[in-house]
């Protein structure tokens, strides 16, 4: 499926392996969180790139000892309306200080986007028919933040603010 | 664009300049706007198809837009309850050329348009944003309206202001990326007086200004409460957040359910599930864990945020006046109709001289909370004349005007009754909150604007209300509670008996410091009888009291038993 | 739709998506305005009759598509259940709002 970063589509250097599937030789593969916990050893030994997929109920802090060996975290919406991983992207970067790929997989809409990248996820994973311009237009729609955004670090020290400088940032 | 802003002919500031709204800046006039241009285009992708219904509702109900049984419904946002003439006269608008030529007060302090066409919405959304308001979260599985007490900034006994700490949390809670996709939807409320007007302990958060030993202010922190199908009174989760303290703790509640909160069934999905399920304390440690975790230099709140908000909400210019008014007392002694209204609707005003006016939207025999677009320009007419141009929508869908010069009341009122506003019971059993009901809920069993209708008439006696003194009724058409039934004296629960309209009725509900869920007194009563029924529970009432006591003290004295025979004894 | 069409004689419902107003399928798959002109569907027609209704909710012409329980009267088709016939009717508290004005609809 499509992989989306800024709205555009690029390519996908990960591979979604289903818990039954073998493990190709190399790759940067996905796993669910269940097999990550039953072949961690082997995953890593692999020494190629390694995510973990986590459902909507599944906290970042099921991840917490193990960030520093993953490319990427996936959060999956079973539906758009849970809004579960949003606290997750939230955790992954706030309090784990994560670095690596967050990426929102399952089903989301143009209109979620911005929140997205305002919580730190870095790509979304979409069905082909769904690819458009509605996706980059998203980002584009509302210039103003209320909240304070990830890089800042001071006190909420101005409620609103042009969220311009924080994207490029 | 038009100019509909009034200049007053002394100045050339407008008329409502000294109104306690908050005066958007370019940002938040950059950012309203593009909201609405955000909502065209999702409305234009929807008519193409390009996104679903189940897509687009979520949408449309965080713009407002509910779908009720007849048509469309347009909740817009009166923040904190806030509004000024040019607020007002805008409303008005809105009601003659987009709607049916009126407007309905609701118990979050919103006005709710019930006739908007879709392809309009746009276009209203647009007119709304000139004047500074908006639609934004009023409905949907988010943070909502952020309510307070409709006497804020004119009542003796504020610790602080509650719209300073209404504004931030507005501003906080607005598009929060991380709390926009929540299991449910999420109603805060904050008082700036111990005393609660605001019924903060029937909210999902509610928030009681008090100070510490210190002398600093900060808010005693509940969580869970709610009413609906399962009600419950909040927890009280901290005793004293300190006020730079409070963004971040609220980011912790938030968090913790969002993370938490159930998402298998809509109907067990609130926060008060949540607290209740797991257990008060363990729910309340999870916030605490959650809390201490934050990075707290990221979440303070600068005081230097307080001091730009609190300019927003300076007092007015008062005229330094007698504490007494010559003009008032003879007007009352003169004028028994109007010494009459003056019982019922003020309320003490701190600055020596003045007065805080409710208008009341419950003319007898009419729509509790409906107001027509010419009273409302009328009363925007009265509040630049009398208060300032600044106005309130109260939880009880009534207005208020919370400045008036004891002088001016007589003026006043004699103004307000000329457009049917002039209603002397506030409080009383007249009074009532009615959610809409069969009559435009699509959620409905019963209706109940018909029977606050027929209370009211059968009650029409002003005398008589006086005499039975603070009674407050609240009638809900179903279960989830819209109308607030759980915390009336007297709540009424419209049910479905075999296709048929029903109501219980339940007795001793308190929304203020002294919350208290009604209960049922025993099987329903019909369509036809229920007005008869509430008649007898106050007729019992009348016969037990004691001087002094209101009838939820009566209730509290002698118990359910009396109210129970009296209904049911020929049963 | 909170009460579930169990009935021998069904219609189809929906608000159009454009202005929310309240409509029926009527004779020939056409969205009337007014209950009476409602069509009556029986039997193995009603599952038919819905599926050609969700598809004009995906064709962006309707939303919130559900079946009602009716009956056949001598003034047309009467919705057995009282939420029903007050969304063919209008607000019972403002006679001069809703359906109610443009010509006779079922009591209440």
């Amino acid at each position: 499926m499509p992989v989306l970063d800024h709205g555009q589509e690029i390519e996908d250097r990960w591979t979604d392996l289903a818990d039954d599937a073998a493990l190709p030789a190399d790759g940067g593969v996905i796993v669910s969180l269940e097999r990550w916990r039953t072949e961690r050893d082997a995953l890593i030994a692999r020494s190629q790139p390694v995510g973990v997929r986590l459902k909507s109920n599944q906290l970042a802090t099921e991840l917490a000892g193990d960030l520093a060996h993953l490319g990427v975290v996936a959060l999956e919406f079973p539906k758009f309306r849970d809004g579960r991983a949003f606290s997750a992207a939230r955790e992954l970067r706030e309090r784990f200080g994560y670095k690596g790929e967050i990426r929102a997989i399952g089903h989301i809409i143009p209109d979620q986007y911005q929140f997205l990248t305002r919580l730190g996820v870095d790509t979304v994973v979409v069905p082909a028919d769904r690819v458009g311009p509605a996706w980059a237009h998203a980002l584009t729609e509302i210039s103003i933040a209320y909240q304070p955004g990830l890089q800042d670090h001071g006190t909420v020290s101005l409620l609103r603010r042009h969220l311009k400088a924080e994207v490029e940032g | 664009m038009p100019d509909t802003t009034v200049t007053s002919p002394r100045s050339n500031q407008p008329a409502d300049a000294h109104a306690a709204v908050y005066r958007y800046d370019e940002f938040d006039k950059t950012f309203i706007f593009e909201r609405v241009e955000q909502f065209r285009a999702q409305v234009e992708r929807r008519l193409k198809g390009e996104i679903t219904e189940e897509e687009f509702k979520p949408i449309r109900l965080m713009n407002g837009l509910y779908l009720q049984l007849h048509a469309y419904m347009l909740r817009v946002a009166v923040p904190y309850g806030m509004l000024d003439s040019t607020k007002l006269r805008r409303l008005a608008r809105i009601a003659r050329v987009y709607d049916k030529g009126y407007g309905h007060l609701t118990t979050r302090q919103n006005i709710q348009f019930n006739w908007p066409e879709l392809k309009d919405i746009p276009a209203i959304l647009h007119e709304l944003a000139e004047v500074d308001m908006h639609a934004i979260q009023t409905s949907g599985n988010c943070i909502r309206n952020v309510t307070t007490d409709q006497f804020c900034g004119a009542a003796a006994d504020e610790l602080v202001d509650p719209r300073v700490y209404a504004e931030i949390l507005r501003q906080w809670s607005t598009l929060h990326p991380e709390f926009t996709y929540l299991p449910r939807k999420f109603k805060i409320a904050i008082s700036g007086a111990p005393n609660d007007r605001a019924a903060v302990q029937i909210h999902d958060v509610g928030l009681i200004a008090r100070k510490n030993e210190a002398g600093e202010i900060g808010f005693t922190v509940y969580v869970g409460g709610g009413l609906g199908r399962t009600p419950y009174l909040g927890t009280k989760a901290r005793d004293f957040v300190p006020v730079p303290e409070i963004l971040g703790y609220l980011e912790a509640v938030l968090r913790t359910y969002n993370q938490l909160g159930r998402r298998d069934n809509i109907y067990k999905a609130r926060i008060k599930i949540t607290v209740n399920e797991m257990g008060p304390d363990k729910f309340i440690g999870l916030i605490e864990e959650e809390y201490a975790r934050l990075p707290r230099q990221k979440y303070d709140l600068d005081p230097a945020i307080v001091t730009a908000i609190e300019q927003h909400f300076t007092s007015p210019p008062w005229e330094s006046l007698p504490a007494v008014s010559d003009k008032f007392e003879a007007a009352k002694a003169a004028d028994k109709d109007f010494a009459r209204w003056t019982r019922s609707n003020l309320h003490a005003h701190r600055a020596p001289g003045y007065a805080i006016a409710t208008i009341s939207v419950k003319p007898i025999g009419g729509i509790p909370g409906d107001i027509e677009a010419d009273q409302m320009e009328a009363v925007a007419d009265l509040a630049e004349r009398y208060s300032f141009g600044e106005l309130r929508v109260s939880h009880e869908q009534n207005l208020v005007l919370a400045h008036v010069k004891q002088d001016d009341l007589y003026d006043l009122w004699q103004e307000l009754d000329k457009v049917g506003l002039g209603t002397a019971n506030a409080g009383l059993i007249s009074d009532i909150i009615a959610c809409p009901g069969l009559d435009y809920c699509a959620l409905a069993n019963t209706r109940s604007i018909p029977i606050a209708q027929r209370i009211s008439e059968r009650f029409a006696d002003l005398d008589r209300q006086h005499d039975l003194g603070e009674l407050k009724i609240k009638i809900s058409g179903c279960i989830n509670a819209c109308g607030h039934h759980h915390v009336g004296h007297i709540g009424i629960l419209g049910v479905d008996k075999k296709g048929e309209e029903f109501f219980q009725i339940l007795l001793g509900g308190d929304a203020t410091n002294t919350a208290a869920l009604a209960e049922i007194v025993g099987p329903g009563f019909s369509y036809d009888e229920i007005v008869n029924a509430v008649e007898t529970v106050v007729t019992t009432f009348v016969g037990l009291r004691q001087p002094g006591e209101r009838f939820i003290d009566t209730l509290a004295r002698t118990g359910h038993a009396p109210f129970k025979e009296a209904l049911y004894a020929r049963a | 739709m909170l009460v579930k069409a169990k009935g021998a004689q069904q219609s189809i419902t929906a608000n159009r998506l454009i202005d929310g107003v309240a409509v029926w399928l009527g004779a020939g798959n056409q969205w009337v305005e007014h209950v009476a002109d409602a069509a009556i569907f029986e039997g193995e027609a009603i599952a038919q009759a819905l599926d050609t209704a969700k598809a004009d909710e995906k064709g962006q012409i309707v939303v919130d598509v559900y079946p009602l329980d009716v009956e056949a009267t001598p003034e047309g088709t009467r919705p057995l259940h009282i939420r029903e016939r007050m969304k063919a009717i209008g607000p019972s508290v403002r006679r001069d709002l809703g359906k109610q004005v443009a010509g006779p609809t079922p009591a209440l």
